[in-house]
């Protein structure tokens, strides 16, 4: 190496290979800070399943359920109310529910549910994370369902989003099952331990 | 040589005490003719103070976590010493704080203090204004009512419309799957270490880049291009006396009403401190009637008329961003409302009137009626900035004096 003259080419390349070193070395640096934001071993562990008797339950009724510290809506449906949930004449955002990630897929069809009249769902909004208010069907003109405070979001009575509500998904089916006739699990899939 | 004048000496040496002072204060001439507007700067720099102090002293009685945020502000509220006046100043110092930077920054646009060469002061007067957004939204979490946690609720659920990980970033933000404890505790070091540093370097550097280009005034005007001999523009004065002892005003005018909120009506009748509020947070029950502290109404009218939960977010995020652009907007051959063509007042008084039913319907439940309104207001708040390089340019403007008016 001689003492005059500067070779600038190594210096860019030192100067380059050293930042580019540096850079790396941030970002092993930032994976703990910003890992240390996500859920806790004590917050995962918090989601156990809870069970919930519904022959308390009458026609149109709702109650809430708490699971994972959110809502679980539990209605009974009566049959004029499944009659017109099959000929909904509201404009609907998804009908059919095709987005597969709303509900577990054993969840099919306008009913939305196992059993026809058992409409089980998570009350979050799937706008903006408020809790719908209730409306039965005698409640209101629009057939009842469920409706949001916050921004105004409609749901019929299956938890599918009407096509004028902010929010574009319907509402999220958890995974249950009955044990019994009138004993539900929620949280859990059938046969899953 | 006095003992002191040696002092001073002896530091000079070493600091550079004296020339910072009169860089900044003795020897910084801003335009003789300040008018009203230009009280909101300095009042903003007071009310940062004022949240910072207070803020300080509410730690030391505040604790963040579920099962104690609420009752430990209860117990600041009615069983520690003063603390019911340090709460009140410190919430009623979150609206005075945006009062105060909402005129500040409604300064700028009425007088052209954001066009050339000024977009600096601009650009970190807004990074200001959504880190402040930040400290507010994070801070009104923190009593852990029934608001603070469905509002929050609600905006961290803004992340989950990001495509693809938006569940998940909005679970990395909570540090749970619903608002907890843990998020409480979160925002509460991001309220009271991270923004305020944040905020305080983005203060020092949104002063920084005003003092090396210099004041603007009401007549939008350079006073730089007429100095005397010894290089002081003629149109200049000391900022200090002259606008340290004006600021004063300013500052008594500021906390006569301060102090009344503050003494006589600090949740002023719910829009400062909101009623559900005054119960626990409670995650199975929204509020019936839920809306964000009137600071952020406009922008969350703008959120709710668009009937898609990603392009309302989109919508939101873009009548933030949009701000940032002004002062590549403005194509006026002028700065100040003064000399620009009389059109100009009447797209501002448009917007004005735009803001404010925005503002106002934010606030309301959502009707068919309403959203129609909020969509109205929001296609003309965009266009207002969306077509200002047209409109600015549109008809003659009058002509501009030479020297400052007074």
């Amino acid at each position: 190496m001689s003492n005059d003259g500067v070779d600038n080419g190594k210096r860019r390349f030192l100067t380059l290979a050293t930042s580019a070193v540096g850079a790396v070395g941030a970002g092993f640096v930032a994976v703990p800070f910003l890992g240390s934001w996500k859920p806790s071993a004590k917050a995962q562990a918090a989601g156990a399943p809870v069970e919930f008797m519904i022959d308390k339950l009458e026609e149109g009724q709702m109650v809430k359920v708490e699971w994972r510290g959110k809502p679980v809506f539990v209605v009974r449906r009566s049959q004029a109310t499944l009659e017109a949930l099959k000929n909904s004449t509201l404009s609907l955002k998804d009908p059919e529910s095709t987005n597969v990630e709303q509900q577990p897929e054993y969840i099919t069809g306008v009913t939305r549910s196992i059993r026809p009249d058992i409409l089980v769902l998570i009350g979050i909004c799937t706008h903006l994370g408020c809790v719908p208010q209730h409306k039965k069907a005698t409640e209101v003109e629009w057939g009842g369902g469920f409706f949001c405070p916050c921004h105004g979001s409609q749901f019929d009575l299956s938890g599918r989003v009407t096509s004028a509500s902010p929010a574009s998904k319907n509402l999220v089916v958890p995974p249950y099952y009955f044990m019994s006739d009138n004993q539900l699990m929620i949280g859990l899939d059938k046969g899953a331990a | 040589m006095t003992k002191l004048a040696q002092l001073m000496e002896w530091i000079d040496a070493r600091f550079p005490a004296t020339k910072v002072w009169n860089e900044h204060l003795a020897e910084y001439y801003a335009p003789k003719n300040f008018n009203f507007w230009y009280f909101f700067g300095s009042l903003a720099m007071l009310v940062l103070v004022n949240q910072i102090l207070t803020g300080i002293w509410l730690t030391m009685n505040f604790t963040p976590t579920g099962e104690q945020a609420y009752g430990s502000v209860e117990y600041i509220m009615r069983d520690v010493e003063w603390g019911w006046l340090l709460r009140y100043m410190h919430s009623t110092g979150a609206s005075a704080f945006f009062v105060v930077v909402y005129l500040h920054m409604f300064r700028g646009l009425i007088y052209g203090s954001f066009r050339k060469p000024r977009e600096l002061v601009w650009l970190f007067g807004m990074i200001i204004f959504v880190l402040l957004m930040a400290e507010a939204f994070m801070g009104y979490l923190l009593p852990w009512g029934n608001m603070s946690y469905w509002g929050a609720q609600v905006i961290i659920n803004l992340f989950s419309a990001v495509p693809y990980v938006g569940e998940e970033l909005a679970v990395w933000i909570r540090g749970d799957f619903i608002i907890s404890g843990a998020t409480l505790n979160r925002f509460f070091a991001l309220h009271v270490v991270a923004l305020p540093m944040a905020l305080l370097l983005m203060v020092f550097l949104h002063i920084v880049a005003l003092h090396k280009v210099g004041s603007n005034n009401p007549d939008g005007i350079e006073i730089k291009k007429y100095k005397d001999e010894n290089g002081i523009p003629l149109d200049g004065i000391p900022f200090h006396p002259y606008y340290t002892v004006k600021d004063i005003v300013g500052v008594a005018g500021f906390l006569f009403i301060f102090c009344f909120i503050v003494f006589f009506a600090p949740e002023l009748g719910g829009y400062f401190l909101e009623a559900p509020n005054f119960t626990p947070a409670d995650p199975l029950k929204t509020p019936d009637h839920i809306a964000p502290v009137w600071y952020f109404t406009p922008f969350y009218s703008v959120l709710r008329a668009v009937p898609d939960q990603q392009l309302g977010v989109v919508a939101m995020a873009a009548s933030l961003i949009i701000l940032f652009f002004l002062p590549w907007l403005d194509r006026s051959k002028v700065k100040s409302m003064r000399y620009k063509h009389w059109s100009f007042k009447f797209w501002l008084a448009l917007f004005i009137v735009a803001f404010v039913v925005l503002g106002y319907l934010g606030m309301k439940g959502p009707t068919p009626m309403r959203t129609l309104v909020a969509q109205i207001a929001t296609t003309y708040y965009f266009a207002f900035f969306l077509l200002m390089p047209w409109w600015s340019r549109w008809g003659a403007t009058k002509p501009v004096p030479e020297r400052v008016t007074h």
